[in-house]
Protein backbone atom coordinates (compact mmCIF):
# COMPACT_ATOMS: atom_id res chain seq x y z
CA UNK A 1 0.00 0.00 0.00
CA UNK A 2 1.06 3.33 -0.54
CA UNK A 3 2.22 5.94 1.83
CA UNK A 4 -1.02 7.64 3.56
CA UNK A 5 0.73 11.55 2.80
CA UNK A 6 1.19 12.87 -0.43
CA UNK A 7 4.78 13.77 -0.98
CA UNK A 8 5.88 17.41 0.57
CA UNK A 9 8.47 17.83 -1.86
CA UNK A 10 5.86 17.99 -4.55
CA UNK A 11 7.86 20.62 -7.13
CA UNK A 12 5.99 24.15 -7.52
CA UNK A 13 2.83 24.06 -9.87
CA UNK A 14 3.34 25.48 -13.10
CA UNK A 15 0.06 26.35 -14.77
CA UNK A 16 1.76 26.77 -18.24
CA UNK A 17 2.21 23.03 -18.58
CA UNK A 18 -0.38 20.62 -19.23
CA UNK A 19 -2.25 18.67 -16.68
CA UNK A 20 -4.56 15.93 -15.86
CA UNK A 21 -6.26 14.16 -13.64
CA UNK A 22 -5.23 11.54 -11.83
CA UNK A 23 -6.28 8.32 -12.83
CA UNK A 24 -6.39 7.02 -9.08
CA UNK A 25 -9.06 10.34 -8.96
CA UNK A 26 -12.48 9.58 -8.32
CA UNK A 27 -14.78 12.99 -8.90
CA UNK A 28 -18.32 12.66 -7.28
CA UNK A 29 -20.47 15.65 -8.83
CA UNK A 30 -22.15 17.79 -5.52
CA UNK A 31 -24.32 20.73 -5.46
CA UNK A 32 -20.97 23.00 -4.04
CA UNK A 33 -18.76 21.28 -6.82
CA UNK A 34 -17.27 18.01 -6.35
CA UNK A 35 -15.81 15.40 -3.68
CA UNK A 36 -12.53 14.27 -4.98
CA UNK A 37 -11.00 11.34 -4.07
CA UNK A 38 -7.52 9.63 -4.33
CA UNK A 39 -7.45 5.97 -3.94
CA UNK A 40 -3.96 5.93 -3.22
CA UNK A 41 -3.22 8.20 -0.56
CA UNK A 42 -6.77 7.92 0.76
CA UNK A 43 -7.44 11.56 0.62
CA UNK A 44 -9.92 13.60 -0.20
CA UNK A 45 -10.88 17.17 -1.30
CA UNK A 46 -13.79 19.54 -2.05
CA UNK A 47 -13.80 21.01 -5.08
CA UNK A 48 -15.98 24.39 -3.93
CA UNK A 49 -16.77 25.50 -6.80
CA UNK A 50 -18.76 24.45 -10.04
CA UNK A 51 -16.25 26.48 -12.11
CA UNK A 52 -13.21 24.65 -10.76
CA UNK A 53 -14.64 21.18 -11.10
CA UNK A 54 -15.45 22.26 -15.27
CA UNK A 55 -11.07 23.13 -14.98
CA UNK A 56 -10.19 20.30 -13.53
CA UNK A 57 -12.49 17.76 -15.47
CA UNK A 58 -11.17 19.92 -18.98
CA UNK A 59 -7.77 19.47 -18.35
CA UNK A 60 -6.56 16.74 -19.81
CA UNK A 61 -8.25 18.30 -22.92
CA UNK A 62 -6.47 21.67 -22.73
CA UNK A 63 -2.72 22.54 -23.90
CA UNK A 64 -1.93 23.46 -20.32
CA UNK A 65 -3.84 24.20 -17.29
CA UNK A 66 -3.96 28.20 -18.07
CA UNK A 67 -5.97 27.36 -20.98
CA UNK A 68 -8.22 24.97 -18.99
CA UNK A 69 -9.18 27.95 -16.74
CA UNK A 70 -9.88 30.39 -19.69
CA UNK A 71 -11.93 27.67 -21.60
CA UNK A 72 -13.55 27.65 -17.84
CA UNK A 73 -14.52 31.33 -17.95
CA UNK A 74 -12.20 32.30 -14.72
CA UNK A 75 -11.44 35.68 -14.96
CA UNK A 76 -8.16 37.65 -14.80
CA UNK A 77 -8.71 38.43 -11.47
CA UNK A 78 -10.18 35.03 -10.53
CA UNK A 79 -6.97 33.20 -12.00
CA UNK A 80 -4.80 33.49 -8.63
CA UNK A 81 -7.38 32.05 -6.80
CA UNK A 82 -7.64 28.76 -9.52
CA UNK A 83 -4.19 28.68 -9.53
CA UNK A 84 -3.59 28.08 -6.17
CA UNK A 85 -6.19 25.41 -5.76
CA UNK A 86 -4.71 23.85 -8.57
CA UNK A 87 -1.16 24.01 -6.90
CA UNK A 88 -3.00 22.46 -3.81
CA UNK A 89 -4.53 19.86 -6.19
CA UNK A 90 -1.69 19.02 -7.94
CA UNK A 91 0.65 19.35 -4.33
CA UNK A 92 -1.22 15.96 -3.13
CA UNK A 93 -1.35 14.52 -6.34
CA UNK A 94 -5.05 15.06 -7.45
CA UNK A 95 -3.97 16.33 -10.43
CA UNK A 96 -0.63 15.65 -12.34
CA UNK A 97 1.77 16.97 -15.72
CA UNK A 98 0.51 15.17 -18.33
CA UNK A 99 3.52 14.12 -20.75
CA UNK A 100 2.24 15.96 -24.51
CA UNK A 101 3.63 12.99 -26.71
CA UNK B 1 -23.69 28.90 1.81
CA UNK B 2 -20.17 27.57 3.26
CA UNK B 3 -19.43 24.32 3.07
CA UNK B 4 -19.95 23.34 6.67
CA UNK B 5 -23.52 24.63 6.19
CA UNK B 6 -24.04 22.07 2.82
CA UNK B 7 -22.86 19.32 4.87
CA UNK B 8 -24.95 19.63 7.81
CA UNK B 9 -27.90 19.82 5.02
CA UNK B 10 -27.19 16.36 4.00
CA UNK B 11 -25.38 15.08 0.69
CA UNK B 12 -27.17 12.82 -2.06
CA UNK B 13 -24.87 9.81 -0.69
CA UNK B 14 -22.91 10.01 2.62
CA UNK B 15 -19.42 10.66 2.38
CA UNK B 16 -18.16 7.69 4.73
CA UNK B 17 -19.86 5.18 5.74
CA UNK B 18 -19.40 2.69 8.32
CA UNK B 19 -20.73 -1.19 7.26
CA UNK B 20 -20.58 -3.42 10.44
CA UNK B 21 -20.69 -6.59 8.63
CA UNK B 22 -20.96 -9.04 11.33
CA UNK B 23 -22.11 -9.01 15.41
CA UNK B 24 -20.05 -11.86 15.82
CA UNK B 25 -16.53 -11.08 17.52
CA UNK B 26 -13.09 -13.51 19.09
CA UNK B 27 -13.22 -10.62 21.62
CA UNK B 28 -15.15 -9.01 24.38
CA UNK B 29 -14.26 -5.47 24.54
CA UNK B 30 -15.45 -4.01 27.62
CA UNK B 31 -16.42 -0.75 25.95
CA UNK B 32 -17.56 -2.02 22.38
CA UNK B 33 -19.73 0.58 20.80
CA UNK B 34 -21.94 -2.61 19.07
CA UNK B 35 -22.25 -4.88 21.88
CA UNK B 36 -20.66 -7.43 19.97
CA UNK B 37 -20.00 -11.04 20.59
CA UNK B 38 -22.86 -13.15 18.52
CA UNK B 39 -23.29 -13.75 15.24
CA UNK B 40 -26.89 -12.42 14.30
CA UNK B 41 -29.17 -15.73 12.77
CA UNK B 42 -30.32 -12.37 10.47
CA UNK B 43 -27.40 -11.31 9.50
CA UNK B 44 -27.28 -10.15 5.34
CA UNK B 45 -26.10 -12.72 3.18
CA UNK B 46 -23.34 -12.77 0.78
CA UNK B 47 -25.57 -11.68 -1.95
CA UNK B 48 -27.27 -9.33 0.03
CA UNK B 49 -24.07 -7.47 1.00
CA UNK B 50 -23.05 -7.63 -3.02
CA UNK B 51 -26.23 -6.00 -3.44
CA UNK B 52 -25.41 -2.83 -0.93
CA UNK B 53 -21.85 -2.80 -2.78
CA UNK B 54 -23.69 -2.41 -6.05
CA UNK B 55 -25.89 0.60 -5.03
CA UNK B 56 -22.60 2.44 -3.19
CA UNK B 57 -20.78 1.90 -6.73
CA UNK B 58 -23.51 3.57 -8.21
CA UNK B 59 -23.98 6.53 -5.48
CA UNK B 60 -20.50 6.93 -5.68
CA UNK B 61 -19.62 6.20 -2.51
CA UNK B 62 -16.10 6.08 -2.75
CA UNK B 63 -14.75 3.79 0.48
CA UNK B 64 -16.58 2.22 3.52
CA UNK B 65 -15.75 1.46 6.47
CA UNK B 66 -15.88 -2.43 7.42
CA UNK B 67 -16.18 -3.41 11.26
CA UNK B 68 -18.10 -5.17 13.55
CA UNK B 69 -17.59 -7.34 15.60
CA UNK B 70 -14.34 -9.11 13.73
CA UNK B 71 -15.22 -8.72 10.15
CA UNK B 72 -12.84 -10.86 9.46
CA UNK B 73 -14.89 -13.55 11.03
CA UNK B 74 -17.35 -13.84 8.45
CA UNK B 75 -16.31 -16.76 5.68
CA UNK B 76 -17.29 -14.41 2.58
CA UNK B 77 -15.06 -11.35 3.89
CA UNK B 78 -12.47 -12.03 1.94
CA UNK B 79 -14.52 -12.43 -1.15
CA UNK B 80 -16.70 -9.52 0.00
CA UNK B 81 -13.60 -6.88 -0.08
CA UNK B 82 -12.60 -7.97 -3.48
CA UNK B 83 -15.95 -7.76 -4.58
CA UNK B 84 -16.14 -3.99 -3.31
CA UNK B 85 -12.42 -3.20 -4.57
CA UNK B 86 -12.82 -4.37 -8.29
CA UNK B 87 -16.39 -2.11 -7.93
CA UNK B 88 -14.62 0.88 -7.34
CA UNK B 89 -15.48 0.89 -3.71
CA UNK B 90 -12.30 0.93 -1.31
CA UNK B 91 -12.24 -0.57 1.76
CA UNK B 92 -10.90 0.18 4.90
CA UNK B 93 -11.59 -3.05 7.62
CA UNK B 94 -10.85 -2.71 11.28
CA UNK B 95 -9.70 -5.60 13.12
CA UNK B 96 -8.10 -7.06 16.40
CA UNK B 97 -5.80 -8.38 13.78
CA UNK B 98 -6.78 -12.07 15.23
CA UNK B 99 -6.35 -13.13 11.23
CA UNK B 100 -3.66 -10.88 9.67
CA UNK B 101 -1.51 -13.92 8.96
CA UNK B 102 1.45 -13.65 6.89
CA UNK B 103 -0.11 -14.71 3.86
CA UNK B 104 -3.13 -11.95 4.13
CA UNK B 105 -0.64 -9.39 5.09
CA UNK B 106 0.81 -9.88 1.57
CA UNK B 107 -2.19 -9.64 -0.09
CA UNK B 108 -3.23 -6.75 1.08
CA UNK B 109 0.40 -5.28 0.50
CA UNK B 110 -0.56 -5.86 -3.11
CA UNK B 111 -3.69 -3.61 -2.88
CA UNK B 112 -3.97 0.24 -3.19
CA UNK B 113 -7.51 -0.28 -2.71
CA UNK B 114 -7.67 -1.84 0.86
CA UNK B 115 -6.60 -0.17 3.71
CA UNK B 116 -6.45 -1.93 7.47
CA UNK B 117 -6.86 -0.45 10.97
CA UNK B 118 -5.57 -2.60 13.64
CA UNK B 119 -7.54 -2.02 17.11
CA UNK B 120 -5.23 -1.22 20.17
CA UNK B 121 -6.35 0.48 23.49
CA UNK B 122 -3.23 0.22 25.28
CA UNK B 123 0.98 0.80 24.41
CA UNK B 124 1.24 -2.11 26.94
CA UNK B 125 -0.09 -5.25 27.46
CA UNK B 126 -1.39 -4.43 30.83
CA UNK B 127 -3.73 -1.49 30.09
CA UNK B 128 -4.58 -2.77 26.87
CA UNK B 129 -5.65 -6.20 28.22
CA UNK B 130 -7.43 -4.50 30.42
CA UNK B 131 -10.03 -3.45 28.51
CA UNK B 132 -9.79 -5.66 25.29
CA UNK B 133 -9.09 -9.66 26.89
CA UNK B 134 -6.30 -11.34 27.53
CA UNK B 135 -3.98 -11.67 24.79
CA UNK B 136 -5.27 -9.24 22.45
CA UNK B 137 -2.06 -6.88 22.74
CA UNK B 138 -0.20 -9.83 21.61
CA UNK B 139 -2.27 -10.68 18.83
CA UNK B 140 -2.77 -7.12 17.63
CA UNK B 141 1.20 -6.59 17.65
CA UNK B 142 1.96 -9.97 15.74
CA UNK B 143 -0.46 -8.41 12.93
CA UNK B 144 1.06 -5.48 12.65
CA UNK B 145 4.72 -7.52 12.51
CA UNK B 146 3.11 -8.72 9.81
CA UNK B 147 2.00 -6.20 7.79
CA UNK B 148 5.42 -4.35 8.29
CA UNK B 149 7.20 -7.43 6.79
CA UNK B 150 4.34 -7.94 4.01
CA UNK B 151 5.50 -4.40 3.10
CA UNK B 152 2.36 -2.57 3.61
CA UNK B 153 2.90 0.85 5.17
CA UNK B 154 0.31 3.56 6.30
CA UNK B 155 -2.07 1.29 7.97
CA UNK B 156 -3.72 2.21 10.81
CA UNK B 157 -3.28 2.01 14.28
CA UNK B 158 -6.31 2.82 16.42
CA UNK B 159 -6.25 3.97 19.55
CA UNK B 160 -10.09 4.22 21.34
CA UNK B 161 -8.49 6.92 24.37
CA UNK B 162 -9.31 6.30 27.80
CA UNK B 163 -8.59 7.06 31.24
CA UNK B 164 -5.60 4.47 31.40
CA UNK B 165 -4.10 5.20 27.93
CA UNK B 166 -3.89 8.97 27.74
CA UNK B 167 -0.94 8.80 29.20
CA UNK B 168 0.56 6.37 26.91
CA UNK B 169 0.39 8.77 23.76
CA UNK B 170 3.51 9.21 23.08
CA UNK B 171 4.41 5.63 23.44
CA UNK B 172 1.16 4.64 20.96
CA UNK B 173 2.76 6.78 18.44
CA UNK B 174 6.22 5.32 18.76
CA UNK B 175 4.42 2.17 18.27
CA UNK B 176 2.73 3.74 15.05
CA UNK B 177 5.80 4.44 13.63
CA UNK B 178 7.61 1.76 14.86
CA UNK B 179 5.05 -0.55 11.93
CA UNK B 180 5.44 2.49 9.27
CA UNK B 181 1.42 2.90 10.43
CA UNK B 182 -0.31 6.19 10.87
CA UNK B 183 -1.96 6.44 14.39
CA UNK B 184 -5.45 7.39 15.00
CA UNK B 185 -7.23 8.17 18.16
CA UNK B 186 -11.16 8.61 18.86
CA UNK B 187 -13.43 9.25 21.48
CA UNK B 188 -14.44 7.10 24.14
CA UNK B 189 -18.48 7.04 23.51
CA UNK B 190 -21.01 5.63 26.32
CA UNK B 191 -22.29 3.37 23.13
CA UNK B 192 -22.85 -0.07 23.13
CA UNK B 193 -21.19 -1.97 26.21
CA UNK B 194 -18.88 1.40 26.59
CA UNK B 195 -22.18 2.54 28.33
CA UNK B 196 -21.09 0.32 31.07
CA UNK B 197 -17.47 1.62 31.71
CA UNK B 198 -17.63 5.62 30.27
CA UNK B 199 -17.64 6.78 33.60
CA UNK B 200 -14.61 4.47 34.78
CA UNK B 201 -12.56 4.69 31.40
CA UNK B 202 -13.56 8.03 30.05
CA UNK B 203 -10.59 10.47 30.61
CA UNK B 204 -10.59 13.32 33.72
CA UNK B 205 -11.19 16.88 32.70
CA UNK B 206 -7.29 17.12 33.16
CA UNK B 207 -6.57 14.75 30.43
CA UNK B 208 -8.74 16.31 27.92
CA UNK B 209 -7.09 19.15 28.21
CA UNK B 210 -3.52 17.18 27.54
CA UNK B 211 -5.19 15.27 24.54
CA UNK B 212 -6.13 18.58 23.17
CA UNK B 213 -2.87 20.04 23.00
CA UNK B 214 -1.15 16.91 22.23
CA UNK B 215 -3.53 16.35 19.49
CA UNK B 216 -3.39 20.10 18.35
CA UNK B 217 0.68 20.24 18.32
CA UNK B 218 0.21 17.12 15.69
CA UNK B 219 -2.03 18.49 13.47
CA UNK B 220 -3.15 16.28 10.72
CA UNK B 221 -0.27 14.03 11.36
CA UNK B 222 -2.83 11.86 13.73
CA UNK B 223 -6.04 11.04 12.51
CA UNK B 224 -9.33 11.32 14.96
CA UNK B 225 -11.76 10.89 12.83
CA UNK B 226 -13.32 13.80 13.46
CA UNK B 227 -13.85 12.24 17.17
CA UNK B 228 -12.92 15.48 19.28
CA UNK B 229 -14.34 18.41 18.10
CA UNK B 230 -16.21 18.67 21.69
CA UNK B 231 -12.93 19.67 22.45
CA UNK B 232 -12.22 22.66 20.06
CA UNK B 233 -13.91 25.03 22.92
CA UNK B 234 -10.45 24.99 24.59
CA UNK B 235 -9.59 27.43 21.60
CA UNK B 236 -8.28 26.76 18.14
CA UNK B 237 -10.24 24.39 16.03
CA UNK B 238 -8.70 20.61 15.93
CA UNK B 239 -8.49 20.09 12.47
CA UNK B 240 -11.48 18.80 10.68
CA UNK B 241 -15.03 19.74 9.89
CA UNK B 242 -16.18 20.16 13.83
CA UNK B 243 -19.34 19.35 12.66
CA UNK B 244 -21.84 16.16 13.62
CA UNK B 245 -21.91 13.89 10.74
CA UNK B 246 -24.64 11.72 11.69
CA UNK B 247 -26.92 11.40 8.83
CA UNK B 248 -25.85 13.98 6.72
CA UNK B 249 -22.40 12.98 6.01
CA UNK B 250 -21.87 9.83 7.66
CA UNK B 251 -24.49 7.00 8.69
CA UNK B 252 -24.06 3.39 9.76
CA UNK B 253 -25.21 0.12 8.02
CA UNK B 254 -25.38 -2.79 10.67
CA UNK B 255 -24.90 -6.47 10.03
CA UNK B 256 -28.54 -7.11 9.72
CA UNK B 257 -29.04 -4.17 6.69
CA UNK B 258 -30.58 -1.56 10.14
CA UNK B 259 -29.24 1.43 9.04
CA UNK B 260 -28.04 4.16 12.09
CA UNK B 261 -27.64 7.86 11.69
CA UNK B 262 -23.83 7.40 12.76
CA UNK B 263 -21.67 4.00 14.25
CA UNK B 264 -22.27 5.42 17.81
CA UNK B 265 -25.84 5.52 17.14
CA UNK B 266 -27.03 2.14 17.82
CA UNK B 267 -30.51 2.41 19.17
CA UNK B 268 -34.32 2.68 18.10
CA UNK B 269 -34.01 6.38 18.41
CA UNK B 270 -31.33 6.41 15.60
CA UNK B 271 -32.52 3.93 13.35
CA UNK B 272 -33.56 5.49 9.82
CA UNK B 273 -34.77 2.29 8.42
CA UNK B 274 -33.63 -1.10 7.20
CA UNK B 275 -32.06 -1.71 3.51
CA UNK B 276 -34.21 -4.80 3.09
CA UNK B 277 -37.37 -2.88 3.37
CA UNK B 278 -37.94 -2.15 -0.61
CA UNK B 279 -35.88 1.40 -1.10
CA UNK B 280 -32.51 -0.64 -0.46
CA UNK B 281 -29.67 1.98 1.35
CA UNK B 282 -29.76 4.72 -0.77
CA UNK B 283 -33.93 4.51 -0.15
CA UNK B 284 -33.37 4.84 3.36
CA UNK B 285 -30.33 7.45 3.11
CA UNK B 286 -32.45 9.97 0.91
CA UNK B 287 -35.85 9.37 2.59
CA UNK B 288 -35.75 8.21 5.71
CA UNK B 289 -37.39 10.55 8.10
CA UNK B 290 -35.27 10.57 10.38
CA UNK B 291 -32.37 11.59 8.50
CA UNK B 292 -34.72 14.44 7.07
CA UNK B 293 -34.95 15.49 11.10
CA UNK B 294 -30.95 15.83 11.15
CA UNK B 295 -30.48 17.40 7.69
CA UNK B 296 -32.69 20.22 8.97
CA UNK B 297 -30.92 23.46 10.53
CA UNK B 298 -30.43 22.48 14.50
CA UNK B 299 -30.81 24.57 17.64
CA UNK B 300 -28.27 24.98 19.98
CA UNK B 301 -30.70 24.60 22.86
CA UNK B 302 -29.05 25.38 26.48
CA UNK B 303 -25.56 25.64 24.37
CA UNK B 304 -26.89 28.40 21.73
CA UNK B 305 -25.97 31.28 23.89
CA UNK B 306 -22.21 29.86 24.86
CA UNK B 307 -19.28 32.06 23.50
CA UNK B 308 -18.31 28.34 22.16
CA UNK B 309 -20.92 26.76 20.65
CA UNK B 310 -19.35 27.47 16.75
CA UNK B 311 -16.23 25.59 17.78
CA UNK B 312 -17.99 22.34 19.45
CA UNK B 313 -21.29 22.49 17.73
CA UNK B 314 -22.91 21.20 20.99
CA UNK B 315 -20.68 17.89 20.99
CA UNK B 316 -21.91 14.32 20.18
CA UNK B 317 -25.43 13.74 20.04
CA UNK B 318 -24.56 9.81 20.65
CA UNK B 319 -22.84 10.66 23.93
CA UNK B 320 -25.83 13.10 25.27
CA UNK B 321 -28.01 10.27 24.37
CA UNK B 322 -26.28 7.30 26.05
CA UNK B 323 -25.81 9.62 29.17
CA UNK B 324 -29.73 10.61 29.28
CA UNK B 325 -28.64 13.76 28.30
CA UNK B 326 -31.16 16.26 26.20
CA UNK B 327 -29.72 16.17 22.07
CA UNK B 328 -29.70 20.23 22.62
CA UNK B 329 -27.93 20.81 25.70
CA UNK B 330 -24.38 20.76 26.16
CA UNK B 331 -22.12 17.09 25.65
CA UNK B 332 -21.33 15.07 29.12
CA UNK B 333 -17.78 16.10 28.09
CA UNK B 334 -18.12 19.68 27.33
CA UNK B 335 -14.92 21.68 28.41
CA UNK B 336 -16.89 24.29 30.48
CA UNK B 337 -17.93 21.85 32.81
CA UNK B 338 -21.69 22.30 31.94
CA UNK B 339 -21.70 18.71 30.75
CA UNK B 340 -20.83 17.45 34.07
CA UNK B 341 -23.40 20.02 35.92
CA UNK B 342 -26.18 18.41 33.10
CA UNK B 343 -25.26 15.07 34.34
CA UNK B 344 -25.52 15.82 37.94
CA UNK B 345 -28.95 17.07 37.51
CA UNK B 346 -30.22 14.69 35.07
CA UNK B 347 -33.74 13.13 35.65
CA UNK B 348 -35.27 9.89 34.43
CA UNK B 349 -33.27 6.76 33.58
CA UNK B 350 -30.06 6.81 30.85
CA UNK B 351 -31.40 4.97 27.87
CA UNK B 352 -29.72 0.75 27.48
CA UNK B 353 -28.22 -0.07 24.74
CA UNK B 354 -30.00 -2.05 22.01
CA UNK B 355 -29.48 -4.04 20.62
CA UNK B 356 -27.37 -6.16 22.36
CA UNK B 357 -25.27 -9.05 20.64
CA UNK B 358 -22.87 -9.20 24.07
CA UNK B 359 -22.24 -13.44 24.50
CA UNK B 360 -23.48 -14.48 27.41
CA UNK B 361 -22.45 -14.05 30.53
CA UNK B 362 -21.72 -10.91 29.73
CA UNK B 363 -18.24 -9.14 29.77
CA UNK B 364 -17.59 -7.64 33.18
CA UNK B 365 -15.45 -4.79 33.18
CA UNK B 366 -12.39 -5.38 34.89
CA UNK B 367 -11.34 -3.56 37.80
CA UNK B 368 -9.54 -0.35 36.70
CA UNK B 369 -9.12 3.18 38.59
CA UNK B 370 -11.53 4.52 41.11
CA UNK B 371 -14.50 6.63 38.85
CA UNK B 372 -14.01 10.23 39.24
CA UNK B 373 -17.00 12.06 39.16
CA UNK B 374 -16.30 14.74 37.43
CA UNK B 375 -14.37 26.21 10.32
CA UNK B 376 -12.68 24.67 7.80
CA UNK B 377 -14.23 26.43 5.08
CA UNK B 378 -11.93 29.23 3.65
CA UNK B 379 -13.13 31.68 0.90
CA UNK B 380 -10.45 29.36 -1.91
CA UNK B 381 -12.83 26.96 -4.18
CA UNK B 382 -10.92 24.45 -2.52
CA UNK B 383 -10.67 22.36 0.65
CA UNK B 384 -9.52 18.82 1.92
CA UNK B 385 -8.34 16.28 4.37
CA UNK B 386 -6.54 13.30 4.53
CA UNK B 387 -9.14 10.69 4.19
CA UNK B 388 -8.88 6.44 4.95
CA UNK B 389 -9.81 7.67 8.30
CA UNK B 390 -12.86 6.45 10.05
CA UNK B 391 -15.33 8.08 7.38
CA UNK B 392 -16.34 10.78 10.20
CA UNK B 393 -13.40 12.38 9.75
CA UNK B 394 -13.49 15.99 8.38
CA UNK B 395 -12.02 18.39 5.89
CA UNK B 396 -9.28 20.63 6.52
CA UNK B 397 -8.94 23.92 4.39
CA UNK B 398 -6.01 23.85 2.25
CA UNK B 399 -5.34 27.10 2.45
Amino acid sequence: MPPPTPPLDAPPFDGSLPWKMNSQVSLRPESFGALAYHFGTRRLSFLKSPRLVTVVEGLAGAPSADEACLRAGVTEEEHVSFRRALAALAASGMIVERTVP
Amino acid sequence: MRLVERFASGLDAPICLTWELTYACNLACVHCLSSSGRRDPDELTTDECRAVIDELEAMQVFYVNIGGGEPTMRSDFWDLVGYATSHHVGVKFSTNGSRITPAVARTLAASDYVDVQISLDGATPEVNDAVRGAGSFETATRAMQHLASAGVTGFKLSVVTTRQNVDQLDAFKATAEKYGAQLRLTRLRPSGRGARVWQELRPTPEQQRTLYDWLLARGGDVLTGDSFFHLSGYGEALPGLNLCGAGRVVCLIDPVGDVYACPFAIHDQFLAGNLRHGGGFSGVWREAPLFTELRRPQSGGACSSCGHYDACRGGCMAAKFFTGLPLDGPDPECVLGRGDDALAGRVGSVPSPSPDHSRRPRPVAVAMAPARTVRPCDNGPLAGTALGDNGDRAPIAVR
